[in-house]
């Protein structure tokens, strides 16, 4: 089964987040933010990130243009949490290199119906 | 009716292992114990331990019955000498004087106390309908630490209510004054 | 599948009453131009925003998003940050607070206070040069935008032309699963286009050269499909054109992003409702959405749930100690299946290790329970920032030591004393700007929280630099009480002690922030329960200083052990004023059987421990005997023991388990040998000498009056 990362500073979201991918049977490694989330993915294989985007150290967008860069990464969908639906964030995240956005607030099947567009 | 066939049906000692004897004797368990040679009961399944007599530590400005408190293994456990609180027999301390812890659990909470009696004597089972009421005769225990009475042979031994039993009383700290 | 989102509750509700305190923590110190601290700002409001929008608690999204506006003005520099701004911010982290709370318990809120903290916002948010993009954010209304909302169940064939740029691959997107995605809408049917794939050999393998047509047959809407493609619309060619095939009469709503939860949940139910007449459509997805609509999440945490968050290194230190008194175990065990004498100093090595490994061992699980007093110390910033604005007085804050560390429920317990400590010092000891320079010194008061370790103690110490405490007005006031006889000679300590006495006020005039005399001795009660004390120091014209002694545990103290009897009592050092042996000049029997022992200035009454508790002592004399000289309500007293014995550290254990409260005990230890000890409870055994003394006079006058009746 698809092995997801979880980047989030909130616990109670990247809890909600990861509950519900293992509820849908995928396996889940979290981080609080975007460092940790980098050293995870560079110690591991995964056919998902998904991210937050306002995150202390580490933003979710450094995060991605980050992983854009490990070859292991290049073709990973990422996608990024977001709440801000402008069309600003978007390119933004576009630009370095995320797959897709998901607009807080999210239920968790929303979540699950959305991320069967990238990954099995 | 065959009789005969009736008296297969029954298990017989030893073909069905301790869950036939339980079959058997579906009544409660009680501890018997002694207090100046009258025999008492309580539940078995109130039984924390039973130890031999260790001196406590006083607990100041006690009742005399309340002899203080032991740490059993790491817990403390306050000491109620039953004969001083019974007014029964001679409180002396020798060998083979022992202690029977009880913990009674409430809902939400359990109360572990040592009683020390004279003796300690049996395990008897007893069928809940054998437990008779007790005559309200005043005697040296009071009414509402007696659960019921249970003949044994020639013998009457007295039921003790264990939740009662554990209820301390708030001593007046001049008491010794 | 249906996730309980109400699990999750909890810990958002911690996290975000954490981000609040962040918030207001760096509100009260942000300076213009900081911007890594309106970043934390900023990212606190978010996170709360988001979080309160997953978990259905829509009031404090909305509420939360004005908020986050307003700060990302200031994050993105195009507003600058004034007082006025943080004024409101500081009032809307109150709000969000209050709407939190009030989402929590499922309680009532301040309705009021909201509408004109949100009026407040919206007005500043609309006074600035920044209409272009205020209003860019809409607030994601909790939705479920997965299925057609608009109530249309039209069934429509799409066709869909999907050319996607060569290096769609490259931000992670697959076409595999966007076809994946709409064969979850309907019926699909797709031809690949391969007309553009150029020669194997010049084929890049990271490139798409394929492009796709799709027929769809779906009761899905246009933007539906469009929202498969969400993801990849800038960098492909789509065209979708839709062939409707079958009509239900339906009105045709257009959905729209402004509507209130109420009529979405209404056109949730319409889906449900129309659902049937789909039938080869897939259910699952529309059953699902329904079921777990709108997740409004029960706050179950009402209840206080006790528990602490501990750092990952305190837990890892104790598995490291574990470790090793698992080896120290193994070590002895090995030793002792085949002991012989010649190994004994084998055997004194490892147990003086043993020995070793638990004082650690016991350490480190105190340390658990032991947090930064900066925990009670983050809330004066801004309750000194609120009091000094109120009494227009110049006040800086200082406070040092907030990382010195405290027991969890010393420091729940010692929260409020502090806050009236301070509310006095601000205002009672510091003075009106004026009054200060008039009186040489600076406009600006100073109050500073120190806090810092002391042998098993943490001593807090809350200063000031304002006027003092005069002791004459104290005096006078006490007299005027009736509270001392006027005349009376009290040492500064005696009278600033007057201070903690029930009804006791001297300010000039009572204010709503303090001096209504009721407090200062429900804060020394709160200190004594928790076996601290607390101490003035003034000097007139220079400030003042309380000064709160506190054991840093409830579980451990430090206690002198002493031998009464054949008793072992142990006596909490922390009201140990020192021990002593009675020099019999010093001895002084006052109206009968009260004895008195002169200690330097002060008369301090002798209670013999063996008379109190009713226990036999050889040592039933007081010429030469042992005292102890404890101190409690400010009452000092010598207990009169037979020996005197170790100072250590004991676990406090509750009789009350098992027992009662006995008083004159405050609890019982297990000391080394394995035998109970008790803890005397001081203010308890004066309680008992009090009581003894009355029961004596009773019995003296009864006698008396036998003796007058007599001759009768």
């Amino acid at each position: 089964m698809a092995n997801v990362l979880v980047v989030d500073d909130s616990n109670s979201i990247r809890d909600m987040v990861s509950f519900t991918l293992k509820s849908a049977g995928y396996q889940t490694v979290e981080a609080k933010d975007g460092q940790e989330g980098l050293s995870k993915a560079q110690s591991g294989s995964f056919d998902l990130v998904i991210s937050d985007v306002n995150m202390p150290i580490m933003d979710g967008i450094t995060l991605c243009s980050e992983l854009r860069k490990l070859s292991n990464f290049k073709f990973t969908p990422i996608l990024m949490l977001t709440t801000e639906s402008s069309t600003d964030m978007k390119m933004r995240g576009k630009a370095a290199g995320a797959t897709g956005w998901l607009v807080k607030p999210f239920n968790p099947d929303k979540l699950l119906a959305t991320i069967k567009r990238v990954v099995r | 009716m065959d009789i005969q066939e009736l008296a297969g049906n029954i298990p017989v000692e030893g073909e069905y292992s301790l869950e036939g004897i339980d079959f058997i004797t579906s009544g409660e368990q009680y501890l018997t114990f002694l207090l100046a040679n009258e025999q008492y009961a309580v539940d078995i399944l109130c039984v924390e331990e039973i130890r031999s007599w260790e001196q406590p530590t006083k607990i100041p400005n006690a009742p005399s019955y309340i002899k203080g408190v032991i740490n059993m293994r790491g817990i403390i456990v306050p000491i109620v000498d039953l004969r001083l609180k019974f007014n029964v027999g001679k409180a002396s301390y020798h060998d083979t004087t022992v202690v029977i812890v009880l913990t009674y659990h409430r809902e939400e909470s359990s109360r572990t106390i040592g009683f020390v009696v004279d003796a300690v004597s049996d395990v008897l089972n007893v069928e809940t309908q054998d437990i008779q009421s007790s005559p309200a005769f005043g005697g040296c225990v009071q009414p509402q630490y007696i659960e019921g009475l249970i003949n044994v042979g020639k013998n009457v031994v007295t039921l003790l209510n264990v939740e009662h039993l554990q209820e301390v009383e708030k001593h007046a700290f001049n008491a010794n004054f | 599948m249906t996730v309980d989102l109400s699990q999750f509750i909890p810990s958002f509700l911690e996290e975000s009453f954490e981000g609040l305190e962040l918030m207001e923590s760096s509100l009260l110190n942000l300076e213009a131009g900081d911007n890594e601290t309106i970043h934390s700002i900023f990212r606190a409001a978010h996170s709360i925003k988001g979080g309160a929008g997953t978990f259905g608690f829509d009031v404090v999204t909305e509420f939360t998003h004005l908020v986050e506006t307003l700060l990302d003005e200031m994050r993105d520099g195009r507003r600058e940050v004034s007082p006025k701004d943080i004024e409101i911010l500081l009032t809307s982290v109150d709000c969000m607070r209050i709407l939190i709370e009030a989402a929590r318990d499922e309680a009532d809120y301040d309705k009021e206070k909201i509408a004109q903290t949100t009026a407040q916002l919206s007005e500043t948010l609309a006074n600035k040069d920044t209409s272009d993009n205020v209003n860019t954010e809409q607030v994601p209304q909790n939705s479920n935008n997965l299925i057609d909302k608009s109530g249309s169940n039209n069934l429509s064939i799409y066709k869909i032309h999907f050319v996607p740029e060569h290096n769609l691959a490259k931000t992670g997107n697959d076409p595999l699963f966007l076809f994946n995605a709409l064969a979850d809408l309907g019926e699909l049917t797709i031809v690949a286009n391969t007309s553009e794939l150029p020669a194997l050999t010049d084929i890049d393998p990271q490139e798409l050269y394929l492009s796709w047509d799709i027929s769809l047959k779906t009761s899905a809407s246009v933007e539906d499909i469009h929202e498969v493609f969400e993801w990849v619309e800038d960098e492909c060619l789509l065209e979708i054109t839709q062939t409707t095939i079958q009509s239900q009469a339906e009105p045709e709503q257009t959905p729209d992003l402004e509507q209130t939860q109420a009529s979405t949940t209404a056109e949730n139910k319409e889906i449900i409702a129309v659902q049937p007449a789909i039938t080869q459509e897939p259910p699952a997805v529309v059953a699902e959405e329904t079921a777990t609509n709108k997740p409004k999440g029960k706050a179950k945490a009402k209840a206080e749930v006790s528990s602490i968050r501990v750092g990952v290194d305190k837990v890892d230190n104790l598995i490291n100690l574990v470790g090793e008194l698992v080896i120290t175990q193994s070590m002895l065990s090995e030793l002792g299946s085949d002991f012989q004498m010649d190994k004994i100093e084998r055997l004194t090595n490892g147990l003086e290790q043993l020995l070793q490994n638990t004082k650690e061992l016991q350490e480190s699980v105190m340390r658990i329970r032991m947090l930064p007093i900066s925990f009670a110390f983050n809330r004066f910033p801004r309750l000194v920032h609120d009091l000094a604005n109120k009494t227009g007085k110049e006040i800086e804050l200082i406070i040092k030591g907030e990382q010195t560390e405290l027991d969890k429920t010393v420091m729940e317990q010692i929260g409020d004393p502090l806050v009236h400590l301070v509310r006095n010092a601000v205002d009672h000891g510091i003075e009106q700007a004026e009054v200060r320079v008039a009186n040489g010194k600076p406009e600006k008061g100073t109050i500073s929280l120190d806090a810092y370790h002391q042998g098993g103690n943490i001593v807090i110490k809350i200063s000031d630099d304002g006027g003092g405490i005069n002791r004459e007005k104290v005096f006078a006031k006490a007299v005027e009480k009736g509270i001392v006889e006027p005349n009376s000679t009290l040492t500064d300590a005696q009278v600033f002690d007057l201070l903690f006495e029930p009804g006791f006020s001297t300010a000039d005039q009572v204010t709503d922030i303090s001096g209504r005399g009721v407090g200062m001795d429900v804060v020394k009660r709160n200190i004594q329960s928790l076996g601290g004390r607390i101490q003035v120091e003034s000097t007139v014209g220079k400030g003042s200083c309380f000064k709160v002694n506190l054991p840093l545990t409830l579980a451990i103290l430090d206690g002198q052990l002493v031998k009464v009897g054949t008793e072992t009592y142990i006596i909490p050092l922390i009201s140990i004023v020192e021990s002593l042996q009675v020099d019999n000049d010093l001895i002084n029997k006052v109206s009968g059987d009260m004895t008195l022992y002169r200690l330097r200035d002060e008369n301090v009454p002798i209670l013999p421990v063996y008379q109190l508790f009713g226990l036999k002592s050889e040592f039933t004399k007081i010429d030469n005997a042992l005292l102890v000289v404890v101190e409690a309500d400010g009452q000092k007293v010598g207990l009169m023991v037979d020996h005197l014995l170790a100072q250590q550290q004991v676990v406090i254990k509750s009789l009350k388990d098992n027992y009662q409260q006995v008083i004159g005990i405050s609890g019982a230890t297990i000391l080394g040998d394995g035998s109970v000890a008790m803890i005397l409870d001081i203010p308890g055994m004066i309680q008992i000498a009090l009581t003894y003394a009355q029961h004596k006079q009773q019995h003296r006058s009864a006698a008396s009056h036998y003796e007058i009746g007599a001759p009768c």
